[in-house]
């Protein structure tokens, strides 16, 4: 007992204890509510069971019936949707965060319009674009204005050729304007007389953009374009909340997966499901890995001279577009 | 500057601003035309164009009837413990766990940063399955305690936070308290805690409006109408008020109100806090 009690008192024995008490509430609540759960969907998805009552293992049935199942497999192909729609927000993002570097009158408050949708909660958007898209609402209006013939304007949630549009613009919407504050952040790290001296040695906006901001956001830009693949995969809210659980043929992967399991109480294909989507992520993210050992040998490389490389860049611009001016 | 140039200046000033205008209104249009239905009575609301401003800006109500509704008084004191007690918790486990992951090295180290950052590659949702049978098991379904334990758990962001804000605390401090004979204990809680406000601040708002926002675990586990939270008490609007969207407009802005006042007031550290998430996870 005596060892013990003078090894507590000393440096080692107060660390340690320190960092048991301190990481154990954090630890237990990972362990109990996420590494717990997913060790037990990984079983049930050998089972053909509910939330109560009897289970039967079946092997690896429930994992067939997921590749077999058009509902199932098929409502990742939507993905590409999202996917696109994931595309073209970081595109808009980007555009965006660049204006705002270039110094906007009001830039504040212009920011936060485009930031705010982000905060929304998720039933409220939903509220907000069914009211948004009902036919001759809030978007048949507004096209109105613009010259456009309610006749010959979709029914935007209703019709199939276009309801995962509209349902992926909503996504758009939310997201962007949090895509632009990431990028402003990143752009705005890079040293302010580094401009100064750009736009000093005359250097135009396209010439500022290409060889200061783009480098300096190249990896913001990398992550969030992969983060943006996976989160395509498991897209959820929009058909959910605005189409009630995915009607009309917008019921992505995750939406069909939460109907067989609290509707259809299929419990252990919903597991296998959701396994399957996970050993996609999985797949996605090793790909993503190798992609960045890739791009940061790159960056690394960047880093040693990555002044001087770039000076030469933009000198080098400079100078054709001066021969060029010249010549005029 | 040459004629031309000053040319190319203005059109390069006119697509500046037009954009930013442009999809400023893209931005608003959706909850705008929200806060004009909102306004309107019912006789209006069904023989106006959504787009009509309302006769009158001071009719509130709507705002009264939906909150009566949809019980909402009830609902806000419920977000308001959630928020607050899972707020409290994940700041108090999440710098702790900085803390020693930060400060000490020993075995594991490395295995529990890893943990943490797996769990990100999880999707809550498609665990749900099995989180609601131990939910279930361990009774946890209706009972706000139940909901708000769930919710303090993982949360990477803000570890990540308080770890970076950690790298740049000087351990000289650390150090030279434990000299002068305070323990570890003193040292976080007396010393190192308050120097944290900063990182405080920002995940709790961080959190804050995240677990404010959040439905789907709620509506698994709060299923009791006086459990209800804010963004769920919104479903008393579907179903036979389903159509009445003056009605609706009004709960939906009732609702997002919270969220763009503390966006109002925090907007600096909204956005240094998720950059500073982004850039690590």
């Amino acid at each position: 007992m005596g060892k013990i009690h003078k090894w507590l008192r000393s440096r080692q024995g107060q660390q340690a204890v320190v960092i048991i008490t301190f990481s154990i509430i954090p630890l237990l609540l990972l362990f109990v509510f996420t590494y717990f759960p997913f060790a037990e969907m990984f079983k049930f998805s050998f089972y053909d069971m509910k939330y109560v009552g009897e289970r039967k293992f079946v092997g690896l049935k429930n994992y067939i019936t997921v590749f077999q199942r058009d509902d199932c497999f098929r409502a990742l192909w939507l993905s590409l949707y999202y996917m696109g729609g994931a595309v073209i927000q970081l595109a808009l993002a980007l555009y965006l965060a660049t204006v705002f570097c270039f110094g906007i009158k009001g830039g504040d408050f212009f920011k936060g319009c485009m930031f705010f949708p982000y905060l929304i909660n998720g039933i409220a958007i939903g509220f907000i674009f069914k009211f948004f898209y009902t036919r001759g609402f809030v978007l048949d209006t507004v096209l109105g204005w613009l010259g456009f013939d309610l006749e010959n304007l979709p029914y935007w949630l209703k019709d199939t050729s276009i309801n995962n549009v509209s349902l992926v613009a909503t996504s758009v919407w939310k997201y962007f304007g949090q895509n632009m504050v990431l990028f402003i952040g990143a752009m705005m790290s890079v040293d302010s007389s580094l401009y100064e001296a750009a736009q000093l040695d005359g250097a135009n906006k396209w010439q500022q953009f290409r060889y200061i901001m783009l480098p300096s956001i190249k990896t913001i830009v990398m992550l969030n374009l992969i983060m943006s693949i996976t989160g395509s995969l498991s897209a959820f809210e929009p058909p959910y909340v605005i189409m009630s659980g995915g009607g009309n043929g917008t019921a992505t992967y995750f939406v069909k997966m939460h109907e067989i399991a609290h509707t259809n109480q299929k419990v252990g294909l919903a597991s296998a499901m959701a396994i399957v989507l996970l050993l996609i992520i999985f797949v996605v993210t090793i790909l993503q890995k190798l992609f960045f050992a890739y791009v940061f040998k790159d960056a690394e490389d960047e880093d040693k001279n990555a002044g001087k490389k770039r000076e030469k860049q933009l000198a080098k611009a400079m100078k054709k577009q001066k021969a060029r001016e010249g010549r005029a | 500057m040459s004629a031309v140039d000053k040319i190319k200046n203005a059109i390069w000033v006119f697509i500046k601003y037009f954009s930013v205008v442009f999809f400023a209104f893209v931005a608003l249009l959706p909850v705008v035309s929200c806060v004009i239905t909102a306004f309107k009575t019912d006789e209006e609301y069904q023989m106006t164009n959504v787009m009509t401003p309302p006769e009158s800006w001071l009719n509130f109500q709507n705002f009264i009837d939906a909150f009566q509704k949809a019980n909402m008084g009830r609902a806000f004191l419920n977000s308001f413990i959630v928020v607050v007690f899972v707020v409290g918790g994940s700041v108090l486990v999440g710098s702790m766990l900085a803390y020693v992951l930060n400060r000490f090295k020993f075995p594991g180290n490395g295995l529990i940063r890893s943990l943490f950052l797996f769990a990100t590659l999880l999707p809550g949702i498609a665990m749900q399955v099995s989180t609601y049978q131990l939910m279930y098991k361990i009774g946890f379904i209706n009972h706000l305690y139940g909901y708000i334990i769930l919710m303090m758990g993982t949360d990477v962001i803000s570890i990540y936070i308080f770890i970076q804000f950690f790298e740049n605390i000087s351990v000289s401090l650390d150090e030279s308290a434990y000299m002068d004979g305070a323990s570890y204990f003193t040292i976080f809680f007396k010393i190192l805690f308050p120097l944290l406000k900063p990182a405080i601040v920002t995940c709790m708002i961080l959190k804050g409006v995240g677990v404010y926002n959040e439905y789907y675990s709620a509506q698994l586990y709060l299923q009791d109408k006086k459990l209800q939270t804010v963004a769920m008490s919104l479903y008393t609007f579907t179903g036979p008020l389903g159509s009445k969207y003056n009605l609706i407009c009004a709960g939906v802005l009732i609702s997002l109100t919270p969220a763009l006042i503390i966006f109002i007031l925090f907007q600096k550290q909204i956005y240094s806090g998720l950059t500073a998430g982004a850039v690590k996870g």
